[in-house]
């Protein structure tokens, strides 16, 4: 009966689906550690196809929001909504179901020593999916030509480069087509000219696959890359170009300080704030 | 004063998590889905693996036991009785405990080691984000594992001792091979067959859940993981020697 009532309607899953739509929504969420605030207060939300981009100073809550999200952590207080589904009070078992539509690619990338590429880029398609073997296989091809990386698949994480590695997370993250994928500093630790293809990686699923993201990360240089930039497929080839002002708007920014956000905004008023914290943060 | 009760809390607070992971574990046992492939890599980590580390161990138990009770003996004449004692301390005690405190240095350290390490660098919550039940993908193939693999183990441990015994009670002590084994097999009660397969089951589960929950919980990155390592052989050790004897407490009394 619990089971019949967690599913979703065909008229909530086309307001869903619908573009504008919230996908993650945190209302008032706080947490603590002991005596240590993390969180107090949160409220935001992410609207289908967009980028959120959280930034902060080390501590600051960026990587607990994305746990909270994911149902790796409870939070103590709030309510947390993703794609339509009340998490913050949901049982292990019945969150397996909300992170089907969910990927997260983990700080240094969290990938499973004792597999190969290819087996942790299609772990969930094996593992936890009835996809036949030929099918699985193909897609597990398909998003590593993506990212650049086919001809990886047989190495061991070991034998990857710190980009690789993050590019190989990312790959394993976006296999099962999620919904909205959540980046735990993905570039951090990486030289620029990774990071940048990295970051064309991110651009790329979210605008040619319409991947509703949230970053986090505290390197400023890739966050503004991300929110003024966008992918195009031209003649069957992508590339990477600056985004017109519309687009840029989708790129939303937030500033965690000491649990409470401190800024929120496009990428301009970001940059224009007057705020003396986030003038010192930007310099 | 304060200190003391945090200690408790700390304590019964490790108790309860341990409980909880062993519920889980059982409760994953009997539902879908189960990770066969897992379950089977497991049994060869943990049994065919196991399995030198185990015959040595047996071997030389088995050897020096008969060298130093024939040294005994022989101020009683009994020299020729050897076998019997070799059979029973090897059986009843020597096999599963020995057999139990090699699991847990190779095993169990390998264990805590092994899951410490998948918490510190994210694997864990990469799991759970993927969709997987860690305790379903780690703990039970694990747990299945030391519980059916012990046995065995200490069923080959107990074998080689003896034959350890009776090379030196042949060559060394200078007892018939006739006399050995016939006295190894009029001492041989029933009882004492099930006490020595009743116990490793038990004492696998030990190990193996003790490890599972230490490496879990490992928090502090690299030195973290030293740290779960040494505590879950400690753990497991005493662990086992303390089951052994509450476990023959209560066998003795239910079976004698």
């Amino acid at each position: 009966m619990a089971e019949k009532s967690r599913e979703r309607s065909s008229a909530a899953q086309e307001v869903l689906d619908a573009p504008g739509a919230p996908v993650v929504v945190f209302d008032h969420v706080s947490l603590a550690f002991d005596e240590k605030v993390i969180l107090k207060d949160v409220s935001f939300t992410l609207i289908s196809g967009h980028t959120k981009i959280i930034l902060g100073a080390s501590g600051a809550g960026k990587s607990v929001t994305l746990k909270i999200i994911l149902g790796l952590l409870a939070a103590d207080g709030g309510v947390v909504w993703v794609n339509g589904e009340r998490v913050d009070q949901l049982a292990e078992e019945d969150m397996m179901k909300v992170r089907a539509d969910l990927g997260m690619v983990f700080q240094e990338g969290a990938l499973f020593d004792s597999l190969t590429v290819r087996e942790n880029v299609g772990y969930r398609l094996y593992e936890e999916s009835d996809m036949p073997l030929p099918v699985a296989d193909r897609r597990v091809e398909e998003v590593l030509g993506f990212i650049g990386l086919g001809e990886f698949m047989d190495r061991m994480p070991s034998e990857l480069s710190g980009g690789q590695r993050r590019r190989v997370a990312i790959a394993r993250a976006m296999a099962s087509k999620p919904k909205i994928l959540l980046y735990d500093e993905p570039t951090t630790g990486l030289d620029p000219i990774t990071a940048t293809t990295v970051d064309d990686e991110i651009i790329k699923l979210r605008d040619l696959e319409n991947v509703s993201s949230i970053v986090v990360t505290h390197q400023l240089r890739d966050a503004f890359y991300l929110a003024t930039h966008t992918a195009v497929k031209e003649n069957g080839t992508i590339r990477v170009v600056p985004a017109d002002a519309q687009k840029a708007e989708q790129a939303e920014f937030m500033m965690l300080r000491d649990g409470f956000i401190a800024f929120e905004g496009d990428a301009d008023e970001l940059r224009h704030s007057e705020d003396e914290y986030l003038k010192k943060f930007l310099s | 004063m304060s200190f003391i009760v945090d200690e408790l809390k700390n304590g019964a607070l490790e108790v309860q998590e341990y409980v909880h992971l062993c519920a889980r574990a059982f409760r994953a046992m009997v539902t879908p889905p189960t990770y066969r492939y897992d379950i089977i890599e497991q049994f060869d980590m943990v049994g065919v693996s196991s399995l030198t580390v185990v015959l040595l161990t047996g071997f030389f138990t088995g050897a020096v036991l008969a060298l130093q009770s024939g040294l005994t003996l022989d101020q009683f004449g009994a020299r020729p009785v050897v076998g019997r004692l070799v059979s029973a301390s090897m059986i009843k005690e020597l096999g599963p405990v020995l057999t139990g405190l090699m699991l847990t240095g190779r095993v169990g350290s390998g264990i805590a080691a092994e899951l410490g390490s998948m918490v510190v660098t994210d694997q864990i919550n990469a799991l759970r984000a993927l969709g997987t039940d860690p305790v379903r993908k780690l703990v039970v193939p694990r747990m299945l594992a030391g519980i059916v693999m012990a046995p065995v183990l200490t069923v080959v441990a107990d074998f080689v001792g003896i034959v350890g015994g009776w090379i030196v009670a042949s060559f060394q002590l200078q007892v018939a091979s006739g006399i050995y084994w016939s006295s190894i097999l009029r001492a041989l009660y029933m009882q004492d067959i099930w006490m020595g397969l009743i116990k490793p089951f038990a004492l696998g589960f030990v190990i193996v859940s003790v490890a599972c929950h230490v490496g879990l919980r490992t928090s502090g990155g690299t030195q973290g993981v030293g740290r779960a390592t040494t505590v879950a052989v400690v753990t497991g050790s005493v662990g086992v020697i303390a089951v052994d004897f509450f476990i023959t407490r209560i066998l003795i009394s239910l079976m004698y």
